[in-house]
């Protein structure tokens, strides 16, 4: 039967040798997987403040961005794909709540330039190799 | 024996329940906004309730175990806490934190990252925070007569929770980096360090109510905090599938995702077969019920709803749906938070002499919670379910999906209509017991 010092063993050699493995494969993916996967060479200074600015009014608080955040506002990985420039920079630079799908959006009345660096954020977004992800709706009737 | 220092442990369990409520607040201002009412709109947006109602959960989860360190660790380490003023100290600068947090929440001041919301001078402050607590707790540790692994383990989750919040800290101007941080804190956090300190309180908890001998519950509890590590570490793949970073996270991520819920299942067996075995007939029942309830609520929320949408190929129509929020409700409240009110619920009556255990309030607000959460769960799931359905399958747009699902909102804000009632009989009892007392502790002894 499994004694008390054999179990610890296992906790903490398991532990450890797991731990290892997830830093070895956590370096690969930053040093190579992730530059190459999102093109990290594409980051202008525009996308950064874009980045920026997407934070700093928690963005994601609403909407989800690779898939992450909250459930209650559109995806926008593809979002100048699937709406264009144009609707975007509306969307961004309205002085009064955006209201048009229903559901009402801070009115964050972005200058023009930050309007820009946060298309440029999405733009870049939205050319990464996400493996696939958001899927073509497969049932969808052309 | 019983220790003086221990009820400071009462501050904490009062500020967990404080905020609880808070949260439920929060939670239904999101639930009527889905439904299609966002009156609040402009004082309360839907992206400031939303922080508010997660960083209001980390912090009452926190508040409860370092609650719960203070309760636990004189007893096992049989000391004295080594510092009541600066435990008194420390309970005032978290309680001032997380409301100025929460207040500047209301005035666009946060990050926007979810779960890591509160900005980055608060941070520090929340560092300095936390280091003073863990002092406390490691100092009074190995000052004490004895270090049992319970003490151990429950103090090693602790220290690591802490040391993980950095990576959180850090800037990075590409997003999927920034994102694969945050869930080396938010995972390895619910799915690694967290399942110690959870570990830690319930074989405390086992041992106290069932009277099974302490060595048999630690060796168990070191292979269930084992297997949590070996499934929980790679297991962090699962979030890295659809964000930025390489394919071999799907395999990876899909096979320990896989054996997450063993772990689960695991405490769940483990606290079932001690209570059977147990022959001690602990007047306290209802910290039974909440003891048991969260071994096997924690199987349910975090291991089943869990691997129901960790498969990769599941995951990629589910990703960033309302499917993780059905499963996020149980998780976190089948592992953690029932955990806290287990905690709470066995030691309010020592610490205050008052033993409130047998009222039907307490029975209510067991019942009530578990029932609405498990209603609010499966509304969660019928509308993420229909949302993937429609949005991802069918293509609609976001908003025509969303409207279409507006119903199950009204489902869910019933269910939490229950869960509140019960949280409302949980946290009338917890006042009622009164403040604690040397005596009680003394009488205990």
């Amino acid at each position: 039967m499994l004694s008390k010092n054999q179990a610890r063993l296992f906790f903490l050699g398991g532990t450890v040798l797991f731990f290892l493995i997830f830093l070895f494969l956590s370096a690969n993916t930053l040093s190579s997987g992730i530059p190459e996967k999102t093109h990290s060479e594409n980051i202008t200074e525009e996308v950064t403040n874009g980045k920026q600015l997407f934070d700093e009014n928690n963005c994601m608080g609403c909407h989800t961005i690779l898939g992450e955040g909250a459930y209650y506002a559109p995806e926008l990985t593809k979002v100048i794909d699937r709406r264009g420039e144009g609707f975007v920079k509306a969307v961004l630079t309205s002085k009064t709540p955006w209201t048009l799908s229903g559901r009402k959006m801070v009115a964050y009345g972005f200058s023009d330039k930050e309007a820009n660096d946060l298309i440029a954020f999405f733009k870049w977004i939205g050319k990464m190799d996400l493996n696939g992800f958001p899927p073509k709706p497969d049932l969808k009737k052309e | 024996m019983k220790y003086k220092s221990q009820k400071v442990a009462y501050m904490f369990f009062a500020l967990s329940m404080v905020l609880l409520v808070l949260q439920i607040v929060y939670g239904f201002i999101m639930g009527f906004a889905h439904a299609g009412f966002d009156g609040l709109h402009e004082f309360i947006p839907f992206n400031t309730a939303t922080a508010t109602h997660k960083n209001l959960l980390v912090v009452w989860l926190l508040s409860g175990f370092m609650g719960a360190a203070y309760y636990i660790i004189p007893e096992e380490s049989q000391n004295e806490l080594v510092s009541v003023k600066l435990a008194l100290l420390q309970f005032w600068s978290l309680a001032i934190v997380a409301v100025v947090a929460v207040i500047g929440f209301h005035f666009n001041w946060w990050e926007g990252r979810k779960f890591l919301e509160i900005p980055r001078p608060l941070d520090y402050l929340v560092v300095v925070n936390v280091l003073l607590f863990l002092g406390i707790i490691l100092v009074t540790l190995f000052k004490g007569k004895q270090r049992t692994t319970t003490a151990l383990v429950l103090a090693m989750g602790l220290f690591f929770a802490a040391l993980l919040y950095l990576p959180g800290m850090i800037d990075f101007n590409n997003q999927s980096v920034d994102s694969f941080f945050r869930w080396w804190v938010v995972h390895l956090w619910v799915e690694g360090v967290w399942e110690l300190i959870m570990g830690g309180i319930l074989a405390y908890l086992l041992i106290k109510l069932t009277g099974v001998d302490r060595e048999l519950i630690e060796k168990w509890l070191y292979v269930i905090v084992g297997l949590t590590f070996l499934s929980g570490i790679l297991g962090t793949g699962h979030h890295y599938y659809y964000m930025g970073a390489p394919e071999y996270w799907l395999m990876i991520g899909g096979i320990f995702s896989a054996l997450e819920p063993l772990a689960f299942l695991g405490m769940a067996l483990f606290a079932l077969a001690m209570y059977r075995k147990g022959e001690k007939n602990h007047p306290n029942k209802i910290a039974l019920y909440w003891t048991l309830g969260t071994a096997i609520m924690s199987f349910a929320g975090a291991g089943l709803l869990g691997i129901a949408h960790t498969i990769p190929s599941v995951n990629l129509y589910t990703h960033g749906t309302l499917v993780t929020a059905m499963h996020g409700h149980l998780a976190f409240w089948g592992a953690y938070g029932m955990m806290v009110l287990a905690i709470i619920v066995y030691a309010m009556p020592n610490l205050t002499g008052r033993k409130l255990y047998d009222r039907p309030g307490a029975h209510y607000a067991f019942w009530l919670s578990n029932i609405g959460m498990i209603g609010m769960t499966t509304a969660f799931a019928a509308a993420g379910v229909a949302q993937v359905y429609l949005e991802r399958k069918v293509g609609m747009s976001f908003m025509d999906a969303q409207k279409a699902i507006e119903v199950h909102f009204w489902v869910l804000i019933g269910a939490a209509i229950l869960f509140t009632i019960g949280i409302l009989f949980f946290v009338s009892n917890f006042f009622k017991h009164g403040m604690p007392t040397d005596e009680a502790l003394e009488a205990n002894s």
